[in-house]
């Protein structure tokens, strides 16, 4: 099964592998030993990356009718949703298809976290993932200024406004950024090139994502290193196509949910009344899927600590690693760790109700504590959990899960199975 | 498989619940209409489509404009389905400023099927100076823009009506139960036979309200039709696939002791 081994077996097969080893490369994506305890959690990769190629796709043909001028973004998009050859349903499925982009990396996100796959040796897949996720947020962010409407202007001044923030050449740097002195039609041709650019950025990215994966191989549920290949895996092909395949499906299905019956659900009406610098909104708020980062921005009095809080909660995963002194990578067998990780994931989800509110009253309160539990989760709970909580017993091996080595019925069969295939 | 299913369920009603956070500026509760282009199936009701055309010419076209629909969209599948005559006989009715002409002239002529809806006001400073500096907003995506959709803008139409004691209203200024603040600069457009259908229905405000907002629906999703009649097929194409996809899956994984 090892993929060294591995030669063509046409002589123009073995001729060309020789000069550019894409069948080497082939044979081991096809034979790749993945851990056969995966469950459905794991099927997101799949599924984001087939989120990534439908928004390259489907933003590559908006973009032929798209026109990146104050006077004509917002008509040409019309124009797109009236008159080009099923527009509407390019561009339901790229606005859409942004939100389901986000839902798929938060699983994927929350995936890690729960399982421990940040922890050694994988720590370079995660980090490659947090900047994939940043770079996400960008293109996200600008493609939604693109449609030139009432929340694509205001969000865009909001944002860009933060950079003033900085201390000294905050000013200049905000101008710098707008190409004039407010966001305007210089800020949108920019902001159309850099969200052209940034899908094949990310695309480079999840190529390297997927490579630093596949050397030490999938984390799995129990979180042990297991022998690859050995019973404990699968080949990818077919067993995990399949599966993700199927999982992908499923998701497909709420997809087309949204784009065909609710596709504008997850916008902002206001977003249909075309800019204009000279009326504001009553409340800017940005998709769903920052909302979270917003509540925390706004959480904070001064305006440049609640930059760096903001860019500090996405930061602070970057060293999660680090921050996480447990050994053990699943919470499965991290009874403590287990409470926190869920107490994490509502206060997340408090967050971005929060964010949607405005920043006033109840509703800001509320904001500031969950801000701050946020970071004492990763600053203080982390750090403590990884020295103090007691961890249950950890199985020799996926098919195995049991410590002792009381070999059971099911566990023997595998093994006699599983010599038939590998 | 179940825990998945579980806080997948989880996030899923997040989404949606997080679709209806962005806080609401009024709470009066909206009038509600069984509106036909809903649901899984819906469609337009095409006599209320054409009825709504007229209503929105005859009443609404004085102040508001709809620059983003042609002539031709009135004849066009899933929306009023005027007959290409009707529909152009429609367009004649409006003069056009085209030009210039090979002796550099601008010139008017009636509109073709080619046009866009000829708007009533040259530009927004016209259109502001006309209406007591309130601008008419162009009703294209009108029913997209505001929050609450086809039953806002139906609610809006019918809900004036005398303000409380305790609020007192400038000249020009009305008093609506479901505009944000209350306050709005459009008088009562409908009222009871206000327009003579040509198909004899009765023209209550309600029923012209329906086929008004109908129109602007269609206006602002011209292809909703098509998109529901697609949406159906894809999900049903969909899950036969999935289910497919799924015991060959079952099948596969049968070789090895570890479920799916």
């Amino acid at each position: 099964m090892s993929d060294h081994n591995y030669t063509p077996q046409s002589k123009l097969g073995k001729w060309f592998n020789d000069r550019l080893p894409l069948l080497t490369l082939a044979n081991h994506l096809t034979d790749y030993p993945t851990p056969k305890n995966l469950n459905y959690w794991w099927t997101f990769g799949g599924i984001l990356t087939f989120c990534l190629i439908t928004q390259i796709v489907t933003g590559l043909v908006l973009a032929m009718h798209y026109i990146a001028h104050v006077d004509h973004a917002f008509s040409s998009v019309e124009h797109i949703m009236r008159d080009v050859n099923y527009g509407w349903l390019l561009r339901y499925v790229h606005a859409n298809g942004a939100s389901m982009f986000f839902l798929a990396v938060y699983i994927h996100i929350f995936r890690a976290l729960f399982y421990g796959s940040y922890k050694a040796p994988r720590e370079i897949i995660w980090i490659l993932g947090i900047i994939i996720y940043l770079l996400m947020m960008a293109a996200a962010f600008m493609g939604y200024v693109l449609p030139w409407g009432q929340m694509s202007f205001w969000g865009a001044t909001v944002i860009t406004n933060l950079f003033s923030a900085i201390p000294l050449i905050g000013e200049s740097i905000t101008t710098w950024l707008w190409g004039g002195y407010s966001v305007d039609n210089p800020t949108l041709t920019r902001f159309f090139t850099l969200h052209y650019l940034i899908p094949f950025l990310i695309l480079g990215l999840v190529v390297l994502h997927i490579w630093a994966l596949h050397v030490p191989g999938n984390n799995n549920p129990v979180g042990i290193d297991i022998k690859k290949p050995s019973k404990d895996t699968v080949p990818f092909h077919p067993y995990i196509v399949i599966k993700d395949a199927f999982a992908l499906l499923m998701f497909l299905i709420l997809f087309a949910l949204f784009v065909f019956y609710s596709p504008n659900v997850l916008g902002h009406a206001d977003n249909y009344i075309e800019a204009n610098p000279l009326v504001t909104p009553a409340h800017i708020v940005p998709e769903w899927y920052l909302l979270p980062f917003y509540a925390i921005l706004r959480s904070v009095p001064d305006k440049l600590m609640g930059v760096v809080a903001m860019l500090s909660a996405i930061l602070i995963l970057a060293a999660l690693p680090w921050l996480d002194t447990s050994k053990v990578r699943s919470a499965v067998f991290r009874p403590l760790y287990k409470q926190f990780y869920w107490i994490l994931v509502a206060d997340v989800l408090i967050l971005g109700y929060v964010g949607a509110m405005p920043a006033e009253g109840l509703y800001l309160l509320i904001a500031r504590i969950a801000t701050v539990y946020y970071f004492l989760h990763f600053l203080i709970i982390l750090p403590v959990l990884g020295w103090k909580e007691k961890t249950l017993p950890l199985p020799l091996s996926i098919s195995e899960p049991v410590l002792g080595g009381s070999i059971n019925l099911a566990a023997a069969k595998t093994i006699n199975d599983k010599e038939g295939i590998s | 498989m179940k825990y998945f299913y579980k806080t997948l369920s989880v996030f899923l009603l997040f989404l949606f619940f997080s679709s209806n956070l962005y806080s609401a500026e009024n709470n009066t509760k909206l009038l509600e209409n069984n509106w036909t282009f809903k649901g899984l199936f819906g469609k337009f009701d095409r006599a209320s489509l054409q009825r709504g055309y007229q209503v929105y010419n005859e009443v609404c076209a004085s102040c508001h404009s709809i620059k983003y629909l042609t002539y031709r969209n009135l004849a066009e599948e899933g929306g009023p389905e005027f007959t290409e005559e009707e529909a152009k006989a429609i367009a004649a009715n409006f003069e056009v400023i085209d030009g210039p002409n090979s002796t550099g002239e601008m010139f008017t002529r009636p509109a073709k099927l080619s046009d866009k809806f000829i708007m009533p006001y040259a530009n927004e400073e016209e259109a502001k100076s006309a209406n007591g500096g309130a601008y008419p907003p162009d009703m294209s995506v009108l029913v997209k823009a505001r929050k609450g959709g086809a039953n806002y803008i139906y609610s809006v139409l019918l809900g004036y009506e005398d303000p409380p004691s305790d609020i007192k209203l400038d000249d020009g200024v009305y008093y609506n139960k479901y505009m944000d603040g209350n306050k709005i600069k459009m008088p009562a457009p409908l009222s009871d036979d206000l327009v003579e259908y040509s198909d004899g229905t009765n023209a209550t405000s309600e029923q012209m309200a329906t086929d008004v907002v109908n129109f602007l629906m269609w206006a602002a999703e011209p292809h909703l039709e098509k998109r529901h009649k697609t949406g159906f097929r894809v999900i049903m194409y969909l899950i036969i696939l999935t289910v497919l996809v799924y015991f060959s899956m079952k099948k596969i994984w049968s070789r090895v002791e570890s479920k799916v």
